[in-house]
């Protein structure tokens, strides 16, 4: 089973702490819903999971291994990492695009093998992009896209996926159709991290919640018992009324005076 | 892929077109059936010592010179992500050019003729690392350091127009400033040659990279990319490898950004496919423009730095109103 696992870490700007001496430990088969305030250190605390920015204090570490000591090709194969609004800067093709998700398994030189083409195709039809094959990645929708770049991360068959608002910019069929993946990938064995906005969605789809507030954890479990009104006005501090997290008619509203 | 051969046959055809017309035209026109012969039976003949002195160490150089710049081109609109990017960008060529001029200006390129090209890597060089030393940390903080050296490169290289010893010196500067691969000898192109292979290699191990970098930096470094040992490979390979061709021709402006804009389509935008038919097609771009110097009948041979500007000015338009109709 994957365990991803934060002990103490800390990220500083200057004096200010963004991430404040954080643990947290994930695991395997889990879909995990970073939520918090704008500014909490979600994208931060995000990017110190992937390994791609040093803690300044504490460790990350991956099935006990600190990521310190993985090299980046080999953490690359294991784990991978959408940021936010991800897009491409070249007019590839889908097809060549979804193909770059296999970067670290390519030997140096040389062009695809074609076991690694079988595997494109694969992610092609998994995530409905047939149509979309062999259109310029640059003139996608927002929709499209988005599944793109979640066929480009999981073209290579990773164990942990860490994705930054997956779902910003979607209309509510194509983020619910994104969420509902993320679930399914989770179900699938795989440990999901996205840190997420919309709380009607993630009180629907997660199985677990942790919630950030200026740079500390302030709440981590199984989105049943975690995602409670309480919590919420905590967190956001605005009042909060939930129903039926954790099942498929969840929703979660906000009260305005 | 057909279409993709396709290409391939017709970059062939013409880079063997080109060398033919390279090593036949010029002052005294030489028979292709003489070419052909004295390739099969060498003789010492006028035609013969016009060749081996003359036309094949130009038309070499034009190709080496040409492949860089196209190879170095494709190789910074890569890392840089940016379509106007050249290999002049980094402050390299520059630096170059300061480097010989420092020669000329010190009369040293009179009494040894090496001198130039020698004090021409010498300033790349330094140039390189004063570009890579400033602009640690990101894409933008290294275009901004290029940009820099560029401009104190440029200051030297007015300095030295301004305090040329003699009108002559002075005008020895410009026109050397103009680029030519007119009477360079074999000696100076043993000597760039080395650096300009290193170059290359140094150059082409960028190419995963380049790829993974489509997707953007964030995600390039999450696919295992070095993004410091990238640049730095982009960036060393650019100054062995265009350091060394300026020092030997001079300034050649546009081929580098010209010749990967012409490959890209055919190749489905792919940066590290761009890569070898861009430094193809620029050495054909260089070696027809050179041949072309040599057949516009004008008083003085037109220099080649000035007409790869002359024809590559209009292409930097077309460009410009490209991505302005391109972007919202």
């Amino acid at each position: 089973m994957t365990r991803l696992q934060a002990d103490g870490v800390s990220v500083r700007r200057g004096s200010r702490a963004i991430v404040d001496n954080l643990s947290l430990q994930l695991e395997g088969g889990s879909f995990v819903a970073l939520i918090g305030p704008n500014g909490a250190g979600k994208s931060t605390l995000m990017a110190a999971l992937a390994g791609l920015l040093v803690p300044d204090a504490g460790e990350v570490s991956l099935d006990g291994k600190s990521l310190r000591h993985i090299k980046g090709r080999a953490l690359a194969r294991m784990r991978a990492y959408l940021p936010q609004n991800p897009r491409a800067e070249w007019p590839l093709s889908v097809e060549r695009l979804i193909a770059l998700g296999l970067t670290p398994q390519l030997p140096a030189f040389g062009g695809l093998p074609m076991a690694f083409e079988a595997r494109v195709a694969a992610a092609i039809d998994q995530f409905d992009l047939a149509e979309q094959r062999n259109q310029p990645a640059t003139t996608l929708s927002g929709g499209e896209l988005s599944r793109a770049m979640l066929a480009r991360a999981l073209v290579g068959d990773p164990d942990i996926l860490l994705a930054d608002e997956p779902l910003t910019g979607l209309d509510p069929r194509h983020a619910l159709d994104g969420i509902s993946r993320l679930r399914g990938l989770a179900q699938a064995g795989k440990l999901v991290v996205a840190s997420i906005h919309d709380l009607t969605l993630t009180a629907r789809y997660a199985t677990h919640v942790a919630v950030m507030r200026e740079g500390r954890l302030i709440a981590f479990g199984e989105t049943a018992a975690t995602l409670t009104a309480a919590l919420l006005s905590d967190a956001f501090e605005v009042d909060a009324c939930v129903s039926g997290a954790a099942t498929p008619t969840a929703i979660v509203d906000f009260v305005s005076y | 892929m057909v279409r993709c051969k396709g290409w391939l046959g017709l970059a062939a055809l013409l880079l063997i077109a080109g060398i033919g017309l390279s090593l036949c035209t010029g002052r005294v026109w030489v028979d292709p059936m003489v070419l052909v012969r004295s390739i099969f039976n060498p003789q010492p003949s006028l035609a013969w010592l016009i060749l081996a002195d003359l036309r094949v160490p130009r038309t070499l150089l034009g190709l080496l010179v040409g492949a860089t710049l196209g190879l170095s081109g494709a190789v910074l609109q890569g890392l840089l992500r940016n379509p106007l990017a050249e290999p002049g960008l980094l402050g390299v060529s520059a630096g170059a050019a300061l480097g010989a001029v420092i020669a000329i200006y010190f009369g040293l390129s009179a009494s040894f003729a090496l001198a130039t090209p020698l004090f021409g890597i010498v300033g790349a060089i330094v140039a390189g690392i004063l570009t890579l030393t400033i602009g640690r940390g990101g894409t933008l903080m290294m275009i901004l350091a290029g940009a820099a050296v560029s401009g104190l490169m440029g200051a030297g290289l007015s300095f030295a127009l301004n305090f040329a010893p003699s009108p002559y010196a002075a005008y020895e500067i410009t026109t050397w400033l103009l680029g030519s691969l007119a009477d360079r000898s074999w000696d100076q192109l043993a000597l760039a040659a080395p650096f300009i292979l290193l170059g290359w290699v140094c150059l082409a191990m960028t190419a995963r990279d380049l790829d993974a970098l489509t997707l953007g930096e964030a995600q390039a470094e999450s696919l295992g990319v070095n993004l410091r040992r990238t640049q730095l490979l982009a960036l060393a390979g650019t100054a062995a490898s265009v350091g060394a061709a300026t020092a030997v021709t001079g300034a050649i402006g546009f081929v580098g950004l010209v010749a990967p804009h012409l490959v890209r389509p055919f190749v489905g935008h792919q940066p590290s496919r761009v890569l070898l038919p861009s430094a193809l097609f620029g050495a054909i771009l260089l070696v027809f423009a050179d041949v072309a110097t040599r057949l516009i009948p004008t008083a003085v041979e037109i220099r080649l730095g000035v007409l790869t500007s002359l024809v590559g000015t209009p292409f930097f338009f077309w460009l410009v109103l490209r991505l302005r109709r391109l972007s919202p």
